[in-house]
């Protein structure tokens, strides 16, 4: 039950772009067409679905407060945790280089489409705050790491492909010339993140 | 470009949020109160003069393969720094930016000036590029940071102004939406059709 709701409330509730605005960068740069956005929202996905359990076994064993007990008693009063930023940037980099290495490979189509956004991965805020959170809210075990990192990853997912499909609906609509393209963006996000206020405080 | 120039364009030509829209995550989410927009203005503004400085003065020995990693090392070992401190001198701020100060390593408007100005410019020329855009995105966010205390909580930086122009006892309520994270989206969605039907040059097609 525990992870059904972990799993609802960082899809809805916790919205990464439309509760916490994180990852904007892309998502505003991205959303033109569905597809491309689709393909960038399950590359946000599996980066979250592969960093956040290996940063969450790396902050369990090598940075939390006295975590290092388990190498000798000695170490039990370290305290590694201001290096947790350095750590997760490190990881998040590495993999991320990894997945360009592998879409390269097997889907040639996919990392045209995504073009430079794909080693921007690295720099995309929600991938590096899915660990940040994971960490802050001191999730129990890495199985709630890992379906809180699921959970985020399909939100992001499931935002940046309603945007994309809202504005190619809006290339048909007059909107005033100073607000076409980024500031009518903002609006609508801002709009869809009051019609997702509504899930706050939802539980299961 | 003249020095002068670098200083001075990113405050509306080319502000890092308004025109090139990057580091848009960090803005949005801390303004809901001024002392906190501001703190996040600084950090930010400190972390890309220092990282377009050192990455300038580094930019002949990195080798183009690893530039993001090198410049990522760069980066999040100011931003170590500027958490520390804040941790030390103001702790209350610090607690309720709470990820956000991390995530200025991830801040596209730092990694976008060392890839796009510091890998191929001198230092000084880095400093003062790196300089007005950290003020270019700062008026934003103090800016988003006032309207939304003042209106929102009817207080600038804790000091209740609405109570002491006695507004309340006239019928004046505090706009709860100004608090919330949407407004902030809306603000900087108004903010940009103002920029840009004064610059008619900048509108998109």
């Amino acid at each position: 039950m525990e992870y059904i709701n972990i799993f609802i409330k960082s899809i809805f509730v916790d919205n990464m772009i439309f509760a916490f605005f994180l990852g904007m960068c892309s998502y505003l740069a991205v959303s033109k067409t569905v597809k491309t956005s689709a393909g960038l929202g399950i590359a946000v996905t599996f980066v979250l679905l592969i960093t956040v359990p290996i940063n969450y076994l790396l902050n369990k064993f090598f940075l939390a407060p006295g975590a290092l007990a388990w190498l000798s008693p000695s170490l039990a009063e370290v305290d590694l945790s201001f290096l947790s930023l350095i750590m997760f940037i490190a990881v998040i980099a590495a993999i991320v280089q990894m997945v360009e290495m592998v879409v390269e490979k097997f889907s040639p189509a996919l990392y045209n489409s995504l073009g430079i956004f794909l080693p921007l991965i690295a720099v995309n805020c929600a991938v590096m705050s899915g660990s940040l959170f994971m960490q802050e809210r001191g999730y129990a075990n890495i199985g709630e790491a890992t379906v809180f990192a699921l959970g985020s990853g399909i939100g992001w997912f499931l935002a940046i492909v309603a945007i994309a499909a809202i504005r190619e609906k809006l290339r048909y609509s007059h909107i005033p010339p100073a607000l076409r393209g980024v500031g009518i963006t903002f609006i609508i996000t801002g709009l869809m993140g009051l019609a997702f206020m509504s899930f706050m405080g939802f539980k299961l | 470009m003249k020095n002068l120039d670098l200083i001075k364009l990113p405050f509306s030509k080319e502000n890092p949020i308004l025109v090139q829209v990057l580091g848009v995550c960090s803005c949005l989410a801390v303004t809901a109160q001024l002392k906190p927009a501001v703190v996040m203005a600084l950090s930010v503004t400190v972390v890309v003069v220092l990282a377009n400085v050192i990455i300038s003065l580094l930019r002949n020995t990195i080798p183009p393969r690893i530039r993001i990693i090198v410049q990522l090392v760069v980066v999040s070992t100011l931003v170590v720094l500027v958490d520390q401190v804040l941790k030390a001198y103001v702790y209350d701020v610090s607690k309720q930016l709470s990820v956000f100060v991390g995530l200025i390593i991830t801040n596209c408007i730092v990694m976008g000036r060392l890839e796009a100005f510091a890998m191929v410019q001198k230092p000084w020329a880095s400093f003062l590029d790196g300089l007005g855009n950290g003020l270019g995105y700062s008026v934003i966010l103090i800016a988003l940071g006032f309207v939304r205390e003042l209106f929102g909580s009817g207080t600038l930086w804790g000091y209740p102004v609405m109570e002491k122009l006695g507004l309340y006892g006239i019928g004046y309520e505090n706009n709860g939406l100004m608090i919330m994270p949407p407004m902030a989206l809306i603000l900087v969605g108004l903010i940009i059709w103002w920029h840009r039907s004064r610059n008619k040059d900048l509108c998109e097609k």
